[in-house]
């Protein structure tokens, strides 16, 4: 057993961050929140890269990658807070034409909400009905599908979880591999404001030291970083086993990781944190988005409940 | 990142559980939790069995792999845990066995891995819990002796230890962490007085220990005169290294059979109860997975186990707390019934915040070991 990440998979991450960093750093971030629409250009980037066609088998043009590399990409999408409905897009390729090269763009319904309807070119799914909400992010514009379509699981977390075994939605292979690949765009979040907050608490000087010299922020901080490690353990050993109730609790715990850090991020942030051109809002809002999304916490604690 | 473990390390389980199932039906019953005596000798009789099967030294000379197998098949098996032999396996011992001489190691280690002698750890002071460095306990050389006196308190298994590793001052002038030492004291020395303490579990499992003029070699001090910090941190390492990993598998088990009773006696049909169970699967599931990792590192790395020990602790402890408050929940008023299962763990489980560095101080050891923050109050 070495639990590690090989050197490939360093290499693999590493070169997505420095990617993401040079395409959508802060400046890109501000004129997407402004536009609210989506950078085709960069989705076509992100497909040259090999982004949605990661886990396809090199025959059919993919890079023949596995569930625990796409995990580390999207860990780095989700600490770049990139825009847009990557995960469906990333589950169709392969299925849908174009998806695979980022030609094209793919939504889905994965809970009770479908994310990008407007600008997608592809929507996978049942969507009838579905009516716009004011999304509380501004970088996910959100439908809200009718209370019938979504699986019963899903509006009433006990119904349809089977003892000792994952039933309704958890058990089939999209749901959980769109459930892992959020839960690793919660992981990046998380430990994306875990480092935002310890920068700020070195730089801030209040009472004449750095306010990270002061415990009630230290201890803020320390808490943000177990948690992101807790989450980060989880969702990878998810990604290497594949079983679905360790997806469901992985999910539980980058969920709860992303929001967390968020929160005190912004809390170790000040007045500054409050505002709009601060970055920690969008992380706050956007963990909210996905928590929400695949498989939310309700549903978690009850497949892993079933299995005690 | 790979999961499987090798044919060897299967090789490894798969013996040691075929070992476990014959030996384990023929020991004695357990004695009871506040009978000291007899639990030391259970728990050496147990170590005493390991040492003749050739799983001893399992904590030491076996790769963390390995250890970490033991530890998971051991609590699976329902095996007994190290107990008495805590100190001696999981802090003196490795201790000494990195920074004793050759002769310190050949006489104090195969006494602890056979099971004959048990140590207890003299480091806090009733003025130095949390502050170790401030500690008074004095220690004055007499020709090749120390004379020691001063007081320790909350000393674990000290009535039934023959060994204590403490840590004493033997240099009052120099900055606080420079004038330690860290010294193998025999229990049975004239001027030691033990003196139990009752815990709020109702057991005498620590003890408040006096030391009035104790005379103690000075060929027991354990690296250099004054540098007793730095092998203390040795020391402590271990402590909050894969020291709890065992237990996690048990707090599995236990999350298992509390499910189980819920599901008899009606409490699973709370929504709120069945789903904080549910969270507390994935959190011990998590808490696992993060050993994997923390063992992958330690392997790798070969030295003694680094921060990732302070991270697994501060939530292990809670989460530990949370379930047996959990347990009390699915028991209702019965949680009130000392005589009822689990009742007993979950006052044994208000130290895990408190004992091997309270949570507060990890959490400074996390902010300012791991993520470089400014050291202040
Ligand atoms: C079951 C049990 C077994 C033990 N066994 C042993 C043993 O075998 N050998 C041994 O030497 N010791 C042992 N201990 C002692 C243990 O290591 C100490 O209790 C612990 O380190 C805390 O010290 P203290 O009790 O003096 O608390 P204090 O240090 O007095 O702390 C009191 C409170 O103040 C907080 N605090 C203190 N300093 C800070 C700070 N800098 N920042 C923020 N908060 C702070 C603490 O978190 C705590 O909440 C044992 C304790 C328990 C409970």
């Amino acid at each position: 057993m070495d639990f590690r990440l090989t050197d490939d998979q360093k290499a693999l991450k590493a070169g997505v961050r420095e990617m993401l960093t040079a395409r959508f750093g802060p400046d890109a971030l501000r004129a997407a929140v402004a536009s609210g629409r989506l950078d085709r250009a960069l989705w076509r980037d992100l497909g040259e890269l090999g982004f949605f066609a990661l886990r396809l088998p090199e025959e059919s043009g993919g890079v023949g990658l596995g569930p625990p590399e796409a995990v580390l990409v999207f860990e780095e999408a989700g600490r770049a807070l990139l825009p847009g409905p990557l995960v469906a897009t990333h589950l169709a390729a392969g299925e849908v034409p174009g998806a695979a090269e980022g030609k094209t763009v793919v939504t889905a319904p994965g809970g009770p909400f479908v994310e990008w309807l407007d600008e997608a070119d592809v929507v996978r799914g049942d969507t009838s009905g579905a009516a716009p909400v004011r999304s509380v992010d501004p970088l996910t514009p959100l439908h809200r599908l009718p209370d019938t379509a979504a699986p019963a699981a899903w509006r009433t977390g006990a119904a349809g979880v089977r003892e000792g075994a994952p039933a309704g939605p958890v058990s089939e292979p999209a749901v959980a591999l769109g459930a892992l690949l959020t839960a690793a765009e919660q992981l990046g979040s998380a430990g994306r404001t875990t480092e935002a907050a310890v920068r700020h608490a070195r730089a801030r000087q209040q009472f004449g030291r750095p306010v990270g010299a002061f415990q009630a922020v230290k201890h803020l901080c320390a808490e943000m970083l177990v948690r992101t490690e807790v989450a980060r353990a989880a969702v990878y050993a998810a990604a290497v086993t594949g079983d679905p109730v360790e997806i469901a609790g992985a999910k539980l715990l980058a969920d709860e990781a992303a929001v967390g850090c968020a929160r005190d991020c912004l809390q170790v942030h000040g007045g500054m944190g409050f505002t709009w051109e601060a970055e920690v809002h969008l992380h706050l809002k956007r963990a909210w988005v996905r928590a929400e999304r695949w498989i939310p916490r309700t549903l978690a604690e009850e497949v892993e409940a079933a299995c005690l | 990142m790979d999961l499987a473990y090798t044919a060897e390390e299967e090789d490894f389980r798969a013996r040691l559980s075929s070992w476990l199932a014959a030996v384990l039906p023929t020991l004695p019953p357990r004695p009871d939790p506040l009978d000291w005596p007899g639990r030391r000798a259970y728990d050496c009789d147990w170590q005493r069995r390991l040492h003749d099967a050739g799983y001893a030294d399992v904590h030491w000379d076996a790769s963390p792999t390995q250890r970490l197998i033991f530890l998971e098949e051991t609590e699976r098996a329902g095996a007994p845990y190290v107990g008495a032999n805590f100190v001696g396996l999981l802090h003196a011992g490795p201790t000494i066995a990195a920074e004793g001489t050759r002769e310190q190691r050949e006489r104090w280690l195969p006494p602890v891995l056979r099971g004959e002698e048990v140590w207890c750890q003299g480091f806090s002071e009733p003025e130095a819990g949390s502050d170790l460095a401030s500690l008074r306990t004095r220690a004055v050389r007499d020709g090749d002796a120390y004379v020691v006196t001063g007081s320790k308190t909350w000393t674990s298994h000290a009535e039934v230890a023959d060994w204590c590793e403490l840590l004493v001052r033997t240099d009052p002038e120099a900055p606080r962490h420079r004038g330690i030492s860290w010294l193998a004291m025999p229990m049975d020395a004239p001027g030691i007085t033990v003196r139990p303490l009752r815990t709020l579990a109702g057991s005498t499992e620590f003890a408040e220990v006096f030391l009035d003029e104790v005379r103690v070699p000075v060929a027991n001090r354990v690296g250099a005169e004054n540098d007793g910090w730095r092998v203390t941190m040795v020391t402590l390492s271990f402590e909050r290294g894969t020291a709890f990993a065992g237990e996690v598998v048990a707090c599995r088990r236990t999350l298992g059979e509390i499910a189980r009773a819920a599901r008899r006696n009606g409490a699973w049909s709370d929504d709120v109860l069945r789903r904080r169970m549910g969270a507390l699967s994935a959190e011990f599931r998590a808490l696992w997975r993060l050993t994997q990792w923390n063992v992958s590192e330690a392997q790798a790395g070969g030295g003694p186990p680094g921060a990732g020990g302070s991270v697994f602790k501060l939530r292990y402890s809670h989460a530990r707390q949370e379930l047996y408050d959990t347990a009390a929940a699915v028991l209702g008023p019965d949680a009130l019934d000392l005589g009822r299962e689990w009742n007993p763990d979950r006052l044994s489980s208000l130290s895990y915040t408190i004992a091997a560095g309270t949570s507060q101080i990890q959490r400074n050891i996390v902010a300012e070991r791991v993520l470089g923050l400014p050291k202040g109050r």
